[in-house]
């Protein structure tokens, strides 16, 4: 008998490790899955052959020297920069100042503008994109960058408000209550306390947005001005003739941008408040 | 004050064009590019009598609705194994998880095609191997498209559970335990129940995600797979058809609108908020 409930156990817990093993093995497969394609798209860049695919025929930069040449590839990449950087600091300044706001204030309509700032990552683009597109129709305006910026804009607040709230209910109000009581303004206590404190989800949230515009191809695809090519738009235009090696290349360096970008910030960030941390007492909000 | 900016930027550019565009659902379709605004219901009688365009609404939510399911069931596993692992590393696993957001959408659609198409990974291995003798026409069709949706969309389940699964009190699986649960019953009668509203909120934003995309189905899928978002397209970039455009996009918003409605109801919103925040 005890030896029967023994095995049993034995039996249990082997079915536990079973359980844990295949969730394992999926978590691998889904990893794998995830980043498949894209070492694949890395490895073929380098790829010699004159066809965007395998077999390899050998190593070669050829393509990314044809893709610096490419003088059309260079101006949408250009224009993709110039609207991202844009888009990422006004985003990053009223998206901050909002969530401060939506923390700290009482005011009509919170609910329904906590509720109205998350809709745009909600919509889908190709709703918002026609949406915007039918009103500058409807008062005979034409496209511009302007609308094209402030378009992502529309498209990285929610996550700018989001993430500076998330940190902002963190940071608890004595401190910018003790600016206040020894005679600091609301703005330079917002300035010298609050901001300070938010650090880490501005920089979070500038690089989203920055991200987030850089990527952006179906509702741009909508609001650019004619003739202008965001990167996307111009990768979505280029694959429509062919997918060839120097595709791949381009979304090497894309890749490396997009990706190098937010890592090198986050070490940036993190050697920051290591250096800050010295000396200081610390109470992390998360 | 302080709301003023992005108060007036959602106004004009999210609430003012949907109502706008819920108007020019009633306008008068000329010719390409022109319409009159003399009010007529052609556009919704169209929309309703076509199957053309039911059978289109039909297809995309049936794609989406795989694709969230799909997402659900292999999400799921990864999100229990970071949460449970006892792995040192722990935020690699999750960093890695955010990686792919900052690789360019249409970068990691069209890399599939390095995957799949006829001198793809896969075909090239096969043919190497002498398993089979032609490429086999694994790109442009329905497959495609959802492994591509299942691609861009697994990281917005896996973080949405795994954030639901972090907010449970872990006293309470080894309260389970210790009353003498098995580990499966401790995650079924205490684990699973608690991480819903994180799987609940993936399944909504997945499906929501997939519904509306435009560029996964125009990159892998062939014309037949086209979904409603390349319909929209179509109709007002291709047709320059605008009230017809509209009365398509205002159908989507309508129709996904009722599910994130429905969800909402008994859901609420501060899930989806917490997904989105990370």
């Amino acid at each position: 008998m005890a030896d029967g409930v023994g095995w049993m156990k034995v039996g249990r817990k082997q079915e536990g490790r079973w359980a844990w093993r295949l969730t394992g093995f999926v978590t691998l497969c889904v990893y794998i899955f995830m980043f498949a394609p894209i070492v694949a798209t890395v490895i073929l860049s380098f790829n010699a052959s004159m066809f965007g695919g395998f077999p390899m025929t050998g190593f070669s930069l050829q393509w990314y020297a044809k893709l610096m040449a490419n003088e059309q590839v260079l101006t949408a990449f250009r224009t993709s920069l110039w609207i991202a950087l844009v888009t990422s600091a006004v985003t990053t300044a009223v998206g901050v100042v909002t969530a401060f706001a939506l923390v700290r204030f009482e005011f009509p309509g919170k609910q329904a503008l906590s509720t109205l700032v998350i809709l745009p990552a909600l919509v889908p683009e190709t709703i918002l994109g026609v949406g915007l597109l039918v009103l500058i129709k409807a008062i005979d305006q034409p496209r511009t960058m302007l609308l094209l910026v402030l378009g992502h804009i529309l498209l990285a607040v929610p996550y700018v408000v989001l993430i500076t709230q998330a940190r902002m209910v963190g940071i608890r109000r004595v401190y910018e209550e003790a600016a206040l009581s020894l005679g600091a303004s609301r703005f330079s206590s917002f300035r010298e306390i609050t901001l300070p404190l938010l650090i880490p989800a501005v920089v979070g949230g500038a690089l989203l947005a920055f991200t987030i515009s850089f990527d952006n191809t179906s509702a741009s695809l909508f609001w650019r001005p004619a003739g202008v090519e965001t990167m996307p738009t111009q990768i979505l235009s280029m694959l429509k003739i062919s997918i060839s090696p120097e595709i791949n290349a381009l979304g090497t360096v894309m890749i490396l941008v997009t990706v190098g970008i937010p890592l090198l910030g986050g070490l940036i960030l993190q050697s920051l408040t290591r250096l800050k941390r010295r000396g200081q007492p610390t109470e992390e909000a998360r | 004050m302080l709301v003023a900016p992005v108060f007036l930027l959602l106004i004009f550019f999210l609430v003012l064009p949907i109502a706008v565009m819920a108007a020019y659902t009633f306008f008068t379709f000329v010719t390409a590019g022109v319409e009159t605004s003399a009010l007529t219901s052609a556009n919704w009688h169209e929309f309703f009598t076509d199957s053309y365009y039911s059978g289109f609404l039909v297809k995309t939510l049936r794609v989406g609705a795989i694709t969230a399911v799909l997402c659900g069931v292999l999400g799921y596993f990864p999100a229990y194994f970071i949460w449970a692992t006892t792995f040192k590393h722990k935020w690699l696993l999750l960093l890695l998880l955010i990686v792919p957001f900052w690789i360019s959408f249409t970068i990691r659609t069209f890399s599939w095609i390095n995957i799949l198409g006829e001198q793809g990974v896969i075909n090239v291995a096969l043919l190497k191997l002498g398993i089979i003798n032609e490429p086999l026409p694994m790109l442009y069709n329905e497959g495609a498209v959802i492994l591509g949706m299942l691609h861009f969309l697994l990281p917005y389940m896996i973080l949405n559970v795994y954030v639901s699964l972090e907010s449970i009190d872990r006293t309470l699986i080894a309260a389970a335990r210790s009353m003498g649960c098995t580990g499966a019953q401790a995650f079924r009668e205490v684990t699973l129940p608690l991480s819903l509203p994180g799987l609940a909120a993936g399944l909504l934003l997945c499906f929501v995600l997939a519904a509306g995309s435009y560029v996964t189905p125009q990159l892998l899928g062939s014309g037949r797979d086209a979904l409603f978002g390349n319909l929209i397209y179509d109709t007002i970039m291709g047709e320059l058809n605008w009230p017809m455009g509209a009365t398509l996009s205002i159908v989507l918003f309508v129709v996904l609108g009722f599910f994130a409605a429905v969800y909402t109801r008994y859901m609420g919103m501060s899930q989806i908020v917490k997904g989105l925040g990370g």
